[in-house]
């Protein structure tokens, strides 16, 4: 079964360092996105997918069933989840206010803190 | 012991609290100040009997015991001469300092460094661990880079300043280097153990590499050819501080530190080939140089240089008086040569400039400076009885012999000397007598504080000199012994005796007599010397700064060069390059996976469907498509982690999604999307090589997890104890909430510092646009 998910993380993963190797920020932005998915996902299936219960312990027990799913991936991606959207969300409103000042969503046209043409440091002391 | 540890420690509480009491007393700041340093000296004197007696006084604490490290210090004749002369000499140049540096606005601030510098320079020679040794001498190189870069307005003083520091700091390093192996070869951290343990040390494999680094380190702070540099360009700093740290005391620490080794490291075929030859190669280039200056104070400096040379030599020439001389040169040197710097900062201060060539028939006008330095230059020229004339003879009696390499050695000492007794004779007699030279300042008399400590020093190098027999009881036998690591006693006296070093002395003053008659042409042939060779290390120093700052921009412009997609491409493929090499290199490649029999149809499509979605992404040609294609993978990956028992994963991505699907609408509509991909191919196909490989790396690395053996013991400890413990049912919730509280805290504070900044983004425009 972790074979799918295997395939599946590569895919993710691939498409979103594509989309983040662009110039233009919105790609990169949807990049992110997919990187935060591709992530997730290989946490989840780094703890053993089971096509099981989710991991709640039943009314009356101590522990729960002997087959539920792993619930500490679930932990972790729970808080990259949010973590990832509250970065997304930030990163949308960069792009869109550098688009509103700079006019322009490409990279490499934002040059105002490393100029092109910087001058050599002085030679003296 | 208590009281040792206070005096090693008090010229650093004086430091913090010297720029308060400027403040306060102005330069007279300088009469309690002084008080610090003579307390320290009257302390070491204390110790005086029982290091004459041929003892050692040792003590200190532990500091880091696992590792050996101690707060100790060790007193022999070598350290305790070098306290009485830090000491001693600092108190004196405190109060000149006073004086020179009075009614300047930053005088606070250079008390404080002065006596930074004493506190180092004291802690140095007192040291009996390596570390502590090291420490110091960093600090020293520290407190002489504050010192010269005092005036740090002009160029030439950071200049300056910056070279020392290059320079002598530099060299520290390998002195640091040199003291571990010494460490990891006899396993002591200790000089005072050391001692014993020279056998050891001297029939080491690593002898040479020990000898070769620790020179590095005492060559550069001693200023030996050719890192004698620094030393004349050290002149920038005020003259309080040429006088201190770069003749009496700061300069010496490097032939402290040969003569504290030379019983132990010392005697070798190397040692008395490399350190004599260094030695009297500085003596002549030295000399040569001081001849061509016409600046006082360069003068001085360059004549120094030439004296470290001699001590060098001395200490490295393995005969029977080396050791006498070199510790009778050495004080006699301190005493002489601080007076010079302090009486040419007078003339400098008194009358407006310091060339020689512009100054002449002071003699009436400043009498008791013509006095001093009259007494210090008869010293210098070693006029007998001053302790100058007892070292020279000590000198030549040491040097002087049959062999081939005494002949040498001894030709390069006359020439030496006899070019300083010319550059004596030129700074005694040249500013005081002949004709009146207009000077920019009207000349008259220095006040106290400038020409006490000058008078205290030449009538101390004449008393040295008269009362010969208490003084090398007290200071220069047990000096000696220290230095040749076996009991010495000195007898040189101050009336002259028949024999071969009278003979030297004699051809060396007529020698110093001629030159200084011809001072003029001399001065000439030097400085035409030094043009034809042209290059020096003072302009290679700048070439290789220059060269420095060349290298590091176009380094930093290479890797830096301010283009995003330069730093993701590095990024990633860096990163394509961890995940994919290391498998290749130890065979650790996962198994070939089979494929899983019985998967449900529908997590099939669910996933068949999420990668459509990331295809739809990448090829989306409109803003709506982007936005639908990323809400389909979205949605897609909820929907898995439905399926594999995560309702809670899914939950919160279904609410993620559709909130990010909304705002991305939202924004977007006013985003621009290009139509295509903008990236010609030959741009795109490197990128997708560099994708593919994370991607595969990525892959690889899971396949390869998933296929080891599986530790559950973290799951079952959740498991255990999540209803038993901390009483919740929903496993996942408890460790959110509970286990891992702090983390979901730092989680929380995450997303409101991205609340605000998103805010505060939003603000800044509307601020704008009112």
């Amino acid at each position: 079964m972790e074979l799918l998910f295997v395939l599946l993380v590569a895919v993710f993963f691939a498409a979103a360092v594509y989309l983040m190797l662009s110039k233009a920020l919105v790609r990169m932005l949807l990049g992110t996105v997919l990187l935060a998915n591709a992530v997730n996902l290989l946490l989840f299936a780094s703890g053993r997918v089971l096509r099981a219960v989710p991991p709640i312990i039943p009314a009356g027990r101590d522990v729960p069933a002997a087959l539920t799913a792993n619930p500490l991936p679930q932990a972790l991606i729970l808080t990259a989840i949010v973590i990832s959207f509250s970065f997304f969300a930030f990163l949308l409103v960069l792009v869109y206010r550098a688009w509103q000042d700079l006019g322009t969503d490409v990279a490499n046209e934002m040059r105002i803190a490393e100029p092109e043409d910087e001058p050599a440091p002085p030679a003296g002391y | 012991m208590a009281l040792t540890f206070a005096a090693l420690c008090l010229p650093f509480l004086a430091a913090l609290a010297a720029p308060a009491l400027t403040r306060l007393l102005g330069h007279r700041a300088a009469w309690p100040l002084a008080l610090v340093p003579l307390a320290v000296f009257l302390h070491f004197l204390g110790f005086g009997a029982e290091i004459a007696r041929g003892e050692v006084v040792t003590g200190g604490y532990a500091w880091v015991p696992a590792y050996n490290l101690s707060f100790s210090w060790f007193l022999d004749g070598l350290s305790l001469t070098f306290l009485l002369l830090i000491s001693g000499i600092g108190a004196l140049v405190v109060l000149y300092a006073g004086g020179y540096l009075r009614g300047h606005p930053q005088q606070g601030r250079f008390f404080a460094f002065l006596l930074l510098f004493m506190g180092a320079m004291l802690g140095l020679v007192a040291a009996d661990s390596f570390l502590m040794l090291f420490v110091y001498w960093e600090l020293t190189s520290i407190a002489s880079f504050l010192l010269i870069g005092f005036d740090h307005g002009r160029e030439a003083a950071r200049r300056a300043a910056l070279q020392a520091l290059v320079v002598t700091g530099g060299g520290g390093l390998f002195l640091l280097a040199g003291l571990l192996i010494l460490w990891n070869v006899t396993g002591l951290t200790q000089f005072s153990l050391l001692l014993s343990f020279g056998e050891e040390v001297r029939a080491s494999p690593f002898y040479l590499a020990m000898l070769f680094l620790v020179l590095g380190g005492a060559f550069t702070k001693s200023a030996q050819f050719p890192f004698h540099v620094w030393l004349p360009n050290a002149m920038e700093a005020p003259t309080p501080v040429s006088a201190y740290l770069h003749s009496a005391t700061m300069v010496k620490a490097g032939v402290y530190l040969l003569m504290r080794l030379s019983p132990v490291m010392g005697g070798t075929p190397a040692w008395e080939t490399i350190l004599p030859a260094c030695g009297g190669l500085t003596l002549v280039v030295g000399a040569v140089l001081a001849i061509r200056e016409t600046d006082l104070k360069r003068m001085l400096a360059q004549t120094t240089v030439a004296s470290l040379g001699l001590l060098v030599l001395l200490t490295g020439f393995g005969s029977e008086r080396a050791a006498a001389a070199a510790a009778l040169y050495l004080v006699a040197h301190a005493l002489f040569k601080g007076a010079l710097f302090m009486l040419a900062g007078i003339l400098d201060h008194e009358t407006g400039t310091r060339d020689l060539t512009r100054l002449g028939g002071l003699a009436a006008a400043m009498p008791v400076t013509f006095a001093a330095t009259l007494a210090a230059a008869a010293s210098m020229a070693g006029l007998p009885p001053f302790l100058g004339f007892l070292g020279k003879e000590e000198v030549y009696a040491a040097l002087a012999g049959g062999s081939p390499r005494a002949v040498v050695f001894t030709a390069a000492a006359l020439a030496g000397n006899g070019l300083m007794v010319a550059v004596a004779l030129a700074l005694a007699l040249k500013p005081f007598l002949g004709p009146r030279v207009e000077t920019p300042r009207r000349p008259h008399e220095a006040p106290l504080l400038l020409s006490l400590g000058p008078a205290l020093l030449a009538l101390a190098g004449l008393a040295a000199g008269l009362f010969s027999g208490a003084f090398h009881a007290m200071l220069t036998s047990p000096l000696a012994s220290a230095i040749a690591g076996r009991p010495e006693t000195v007898t040189a006296a101050p009336v002259p005796h028949a024999g071969l070093p009278l003979a030297l002395s004699a051809a060396t003053l007529a020698l110093g007599l001629i030159v200084y008659r011809l001072l003029g042409r001399a001065r000439g042939a030097a400085d035409r010397l030094v043009e034809d060779i042209g290059w020096g290390p003072d302009r290679g120093f700048d070439q290789a700064m220059r060269g420095l700052v060349r290298v590091s921009t176009a380094v930093t412009r290479a890797i830096q060069p301010g283009r995003l997609e330069v730093y993701m491409t590095a990024t990633f493929a860096v990163l394509a390059l961890a995940l994919l090499v290391p498998p290749a290199v130890y065979g650790e490649w996962p198994a070939l996976p089979l494929w899983p029999a019985g998967v449900p149809l529908h997590e099939l499509a669910v996933m068949a469907l999420a990668v459509a979605g990331v295809g739809a992404v990448l090829s989306a040609r409109t803003r709506l498509a982007a936005i639908l294609a990323l809400g389909i993978q979205g949605f897609c990956v909820a929907v898995i982690f439905l399926l594999f028992g995560a309702p809670d994963l899914a939950f919160t991505q279904f609410m993620v999604e559709t909130l990010s699907v909304v705002i991305l609408a939202l924004a977007m509509t006013r985003l621009r999307l290009e139509p295509r991909d903008h990236r010609p191919l030959r741009e795109a196909l490197p990128d997708a090589a560099i994708a593919v490989a994370c991607g595969l790396g990525v892959a690889l690395y899971l396949l390869r997890i998933v296929q080891g053996r599986f530790d559950t013991a973290l799951t079952d400890f959740f498991n255990l104890y999540s209803r038993t413990v901390a009483h919740g049912a929903n496993v996942v919730n408890v460790i959110i909430v509970d286990f891992r509280g702090t983390d979901t805290l730092g989680e929380i504070t995450v997303v409101m510092v991205a609340g605000l900044a998103i805010l505060s983004l939003i603000r800044i425009r509307k601020g704008r646009g009112t």
